[in-house]
């Protein structure tokens, strides 16, 4: 049986971007480009096959060795902490981890902070460093509510331009992280499939964009 | 039928008691204080703990090594080497509940000298050969590493940051990080080379050579060319690998480490190295080189699919001494189940009804 790479692309529009980085590097894929149902897709003659799956899930793919590699957002990676390795930073996709609050918020430390968040791990690494008392409210979506709505003090979440805090009267406390698209890989695959693989690396590395 | 990891457990003590190993069993409990003291050893800090009758907080043993450690002599000229096959207890990232997972492993410790490093390394290649025909052994020197990462002028908290980026050849932010500290351009790629160079060992040998100017470095590199030149010549050097992101904790791992895999497993199988600086931790003298099988890990290349029973005879009415006679003459040929109602998720071949001391055929699906 000929060795195939398999690659877990996030869904939506960084997906997309990514694919178009994979077939500009010479790993196209016609049949991706159909509109169909299929799920998998495959070019046997480039040695690879493609399958969507939710942008949070790429990594729990690679590392448990259902994709050899992946494109999963760096929030993800700190988040979630899989054991993988991280080949190269696409330069796209690119936001950054912010903490962000109402206009007129002064982080007193007389109190517990209450942090709203998507990323609980990040957030409380964030503020243990500081020795700061939280208290972490997960919540899965609309993170901006919550200091509007008196849930939390402060959010933990992803800021790409900024214009969604500031229609929302909210403003960057500070700044976290950066964050772009990295190209993951299973370290056992790495190994089984090294060739291949790093081929694949090398050739997306002359497509990213400096 | 013997499962793949059975199998895997009983050829690999079969293995490690021809070196003269021997068995080591231990109890389910240790004292809590012993992990506690050495959290960042364990895989996962998260240990199971309750209070014995006398009071004393216990532990159910997520780890062997520190067992074996506490337990092993600490005099100069002597060396104990032992092999374990035990249930530990743990928590994987991700999940939220503690696992028992059966492991097997040895332990070479006391006055070590080169030959014992090689044999437990060489009984690591051995041990993948025993489970699988696909295999890889990566071999790494923390010794290596930690000169490199000492030389570079890089704070504390750079090199801890430098280990995990190595660990996931993650170039890009080590460079970043690397630049940001004002950190010498000649020493950033040689950083990078523990990234850039892994796979054979002559060519990652003779590419890291000419970079190494300090002495620990090229001691380190030294040993890493010696033990490779003498798993080859025991037939493994197309089984083996030069890889620097098989690096481990810094604080308790000081010489070789190695990582093995097998293929169809998504993580590694094997995991081990030489670990002197856990034992000065400890407060002993003698230096010490192991490493752990997680044979549970094999149940995933398990068939799946049930193997059919020969026969199944179904009997109504009691019991009858002449249907224990029958049964026996079919479990001498196979497989027989003797029921009173068919059994759902069970495939079969024949099936037989009991009746007045008579078996019949009433379906064939051989």
């Amino acid at each position: 049986m000929k060795t195939v790479v398999n690659v877990a692309l996030p869904k939506g529009r960084l997906g997309e971007k990514v694919y178009n980085m994979f077939k500009a590097a010479g790993y196209e894929c016609p049949a991706i480009e159909e509109v169909n149902r299929k799920l998998v897709f495959e070019n046997e003659e480039k040695s690879i096959r493609y399958f969507w799956v939710k942008p949070s899930d790429v990594a729990i793919y690679v590392e448990r060795g259902a994709a050899d590699i992946g494109v999963a957002g760096k929030d993800i990676l700190l988040e979630y902490r899989p054991d993988v390795y991280e080949l190269l930073d696409l330069n796209m996709g690119k936001c950054r981890m912010a903490v962000a609050a109402k206009q007129d918020f002064a982080d007193s430390r007389e109190s517990t902070l209450r942090v709203a968040t998507k990323f609980p791990y990040i957030a409380q690494c964030f503020y243990d460093k500081k020795c700061r008392d939280i208290d972490i409210i997960n919540l899965n979506g609309s993170i901006e509510l919550a200091p509007l709505l008196g849930l939390s003090d402060v959010i933990v979440d992803i800021v790409e331009t900024g214009s969604t805090l500031k229609a929302n009267g909210l403003v960057v406390v500070e700044d976290i992280v950066p964050i772009s698209a990295r190209l993951i890989a299973n370290k056992a695959g790495y190994k089984f499939k090294n060739g291949l693989i790093r081929n694949i690396v090398e050739k997306m590395a002359e497509q990213v964009e400096k | 039928m013997m499962k793949r990891d059975e199998q895997a457990v009983f050829a690999l003590r079969e293995l490690y008691e021809k070196y003269g190993y021997s068995r080591y069993k231990m109890s389910r409990f240790e004292e809590y204080d012993l992990y506690v003291n050495n959290k960042d050893f364990l895989v996962s800090d998260e240990v199971i703990t309750f209070t014995d009758r006398s009071g004393r907080l216990l532990a159910l043993k997520p780890d062997v090594t520190l067992s074996i450690i506490k337990n092993a002599p600490d005099v100069k000229g002597e060396t104990q080497k032992v092999y374990y096959n035990e249930n530990v207890y743990r928590v994987y990232t991700g999940n939220s509940s503690f696992r028992e997972i059966m492991q097997t492993g040895l332990e070479c410790i006391g006055d070590l000298g080169g030959y014992e490093i090689a044999e437990v390394v060489l009984l690591a290649a051995k041990s993948l050969a025993l489970i699988s025909d696909n295999y890889l052994l990566d071999i790494s020197h923390m010794g290596l590493i930690s000169a490199l990462l000492k030389n570079s002028g890089l704070s504390q908290k750079g090199v801890e940051s430098a280990s995990q980026y190595l660990q996931s050849k993650n170039s890009h932010e080590l460079t970043a990080m690397c630049i940001d500290e004002g950190i010498d351009e000649k020493e950033i790629k040689k950083l990078n080379a523990l990234i850039d160079y892994s796979g054979q060992p002559k060519s990652v040998i003779n590419s890291l050579n000419p970079l190494l100017t300090e002495e620990k470095e090229i001691a380190a590199l030294n040993e890493l060319v010696l033990l490779c030149e003498i798993l080859e010549k025991c037939g493994f050097g197309d089984r083996i690998s030069i890889d620097f992101s098989v690096g481990n904790d810094l604080k308790y791992y000081s010489g070789v480490v190695f990582k093995g895999y097998i293929e169809g497993l998504p993580a590694g199988i094997l995991s081990g190295g030489q670990y002197d600086k856990l034992l000065k931790k400890m407060g002993r003298k003698s230096k010490a080189i192991g490493f752990a099988v997680y044979t549970d890990m094999l149940e995933r290349l398990e068939n799946k699919s049930v193997s059919p029973l020969d026969a199944v005879i179904l009997y109504e009415n009691g019991f009858d001494a002449r249907l224990i006679e029958i049964s026996e003459g079919f479990a001498k040929d196979g497989s027989v189940l003797v029921t009173a109602s068919l059994p759902e998720n069970r495939p079969y071949k024949k099936l037989y009804r009991y009746e007045k001391g008579e078996v019949t055929l009433i379906e064939d699906r051989s």
